[in-house]
């Protein structure tokens, strides 16, 4: 163990080239994976905590069900999909960073979604017969709601995060793991053990926790920041 | 800054993390090569690629899976040409049109890997049979791959030629890449077969060891296979530089001089 922490001290140092360029591909794809998953994922929970229609409960529970969704099963979606003999083939985006977004975002859309529904239904409660006595639609009220939640809502981003981040089997499949290209924190991790280098392996692995848990520190302290600038 | 302006500005921002990976991907030509686990965890690819970069200007992105997996990504046109060790699955892609051109590169061997105290006393087998079979009758814990990778092919043929369908408690199929394989054996003290190389360059031996070695049927042989053109629109002209690069003179030197530890882990072959 010992070992594992003044390797990563080491690795981290010295700014190891291929280190670093693996660091900044798993922020870049894990980041990016949650602006196109909340972009989609935000009003859609809104939008589910709003309006009844019928099947509503049955898309509710089936998002909440696909917050499980496997990671390797995404991987396997999404690898049909993209591969040269499937119907996207011709955008030749697998083994590529994009196909590695891609399959976050599947996998972070339904926890965005399914917590950004429970979070804006209970403020749809409270705060229901004041908005609509403001004449306000339930449309108009999807943004003032979600700009009512976005302290709460950052606790889901961060969740979808979270789960990009650490996910190895779904970026194995439609990355493919490839060296300087597609080599993310996990899938090195992954490589390394395989090796039998167990030392270098946990190493990486006390690298990345320190990038989750810097990223939700830098998250929380933003959001303090505003909490007491603005007012919640 | 109101919502619907701030989604706009993360829509921008997301867009432009995106296309930022493809500006990258694209200033240089490259070709997808699926090969094995026990070419990349042996290293050779770290010596191969660069000199091949060099000498050619073309890079070169490898998707190190089993065997079986490599030559189902080739199909499906995800990659140019394929690096692969199990002659008959070759042949079988090649028969079923998703790939011309096989051309050997260069061989090692398989070796025997288990604990030191030789519990079915495989180090006294006469040959690669005698010694599955020996494991057999003592019913001394065996890993297998179990991923239809080249070599769990080979264990499976050698299997066979002994007259032993393996089952039982003793007999694990893993369904886990060579090192994985490695690991799970070295935590159960099992018997497995690995090929040469990624033995060597394997760091979490604990008491394992190589047990038995030698007999011709443990041969190894890899191949280059271009994946053909006519299927899908892959990068053709550019893995045929690769595909002849490795059977010449300069591709050939390249894999002899990549040593680990003393010892050469893979011998050049080209014809």
């Amino acid at each position: 163990m010992l070992d594992a922490f003044a390797g990563a001290a080491g690795l981290l140092l010295t700014g190891d080239p291929t280190l670093t360029h693996i660091v900044g591909l798993s922020l870049r794809v894990s980041l990016s994976a949650v602006l196109v998953a909340s972009v989609l994922a935000l009003p859609v929970g809104a939008a589910l905590a709003l309006f009844r229609f019928p099947g509503r409960t049955g898309v509710v529970v089936l998002l909440n069900a696909l917050m499980g969704l496997p990671p390797v099963v995404a991987g396997l979606i999404v690898y049909i999909l993209l591969s040269r003999a499937g119907p996207l083939g011709s955008l030749g985006l697998l083994f590529t960073p994009q196909a590695m977004v891609i399959v976050q975002s599947l996998l972070i859309f339904p926890i965005v979604a399914a917590l950004t529904r429970q979070m804006v239904s209970d403020l749809w409660v409270e705060y229901r017969e004041q908005l609509t006595s403001l004449g306000a639609s339930r449309v108009r009220a999807i943004p003032s709601l979600l700009w009512d939640a976005r302290f709460s809502l950052v606790t889901a981003l961060l969740a979808g995060f979270g789960r990009a981040v650490a996910e190895v089997g779904a970026v194995l499949i439609v990355g493919g793991n490839i060296d300087g290209v597609t080599r993310v924190m996990t899938t090195a991790i992954a490589l390394e053990t395989n090796k039998g280098n167990l030392s270098l392996a946990l190493a990486l692995g006390v690298i990345l926790m320190g990038l989750t848990l810097a990223v939700n520190a830098v998250a929380f302290a933003v959001g303090e920041f505003s909490r007491r600038r603005y007012g919640v | 800054m109101t919502i619907r302006n701030s989604l706009g500005f993360w829509l921008g921002v997301a867009l432009l993390v995106l296309t930022s990976h493809t500006v990258n991907g694209q200033d240089r030509g490259f070709i997808t090569v699926a090969s094995t686990t026990s070419t990349q965890n042996s290293g050779l690819f770290d010596t191969l690629i660069p000199q091949f970069e060099a000498a050619t200007g073309i890079a070169v992105r490898i998707v190190a899976v089993g065997t079986g997996q490599a030559l189902r990504i080739g199909c499906n046109g995800d990659a140019d040409a394929v690096l692969v060790h199990a002659p008959a699955a070759e042949q079988a892609f090649i028969d079923q049109g998703c790939g011309v051109d096989r051309r050997e590169v260069m061989f090692n061997d398989f070796v025997l890997i288990g604990p030191r105290a030789d519990p079915a006393n495989v180090a006294a087998a006469d040959s690669a049979i005698d010694a599955f079979a020996r494991i057999a009758t003592e019913q001394a814990a065996f890993a297998s791959r179990g991923d239809d990778s080249g070599t769990h092919k080979k264990e499976l043929s050698i299997w066979q030629a002994a007259d032993i369908a393996p089952a039982g408690g003793w007999y694990r199929a893993l369904g886990a890449g060579m090192g994985a394989a490695l690991n799970t054996a070295a935590a159960m003290n099992a018997y497995v077969m690995s090929d040469r190389a990624t033995w060597i360059s394997f760091n979490n031996r604990q008491d394992l060891s190589i047990v038995y070695q030698g007999d011709p049927r443990l041969f190894n042989q890899y191949a280059s296979v271009l994946v053909n053109p006519e299927r899908h629109p892959i990068q053709y002209d550019l893995a045929q530089v690769w595909h002849n690069w490795l059977v010449s003179s300069a591709g050939q030197a390249a894999i002899a001089d990549y040593r680990l530890r003393g010892q050469a882990l893979f011998t050049p072959n080209a014809p």
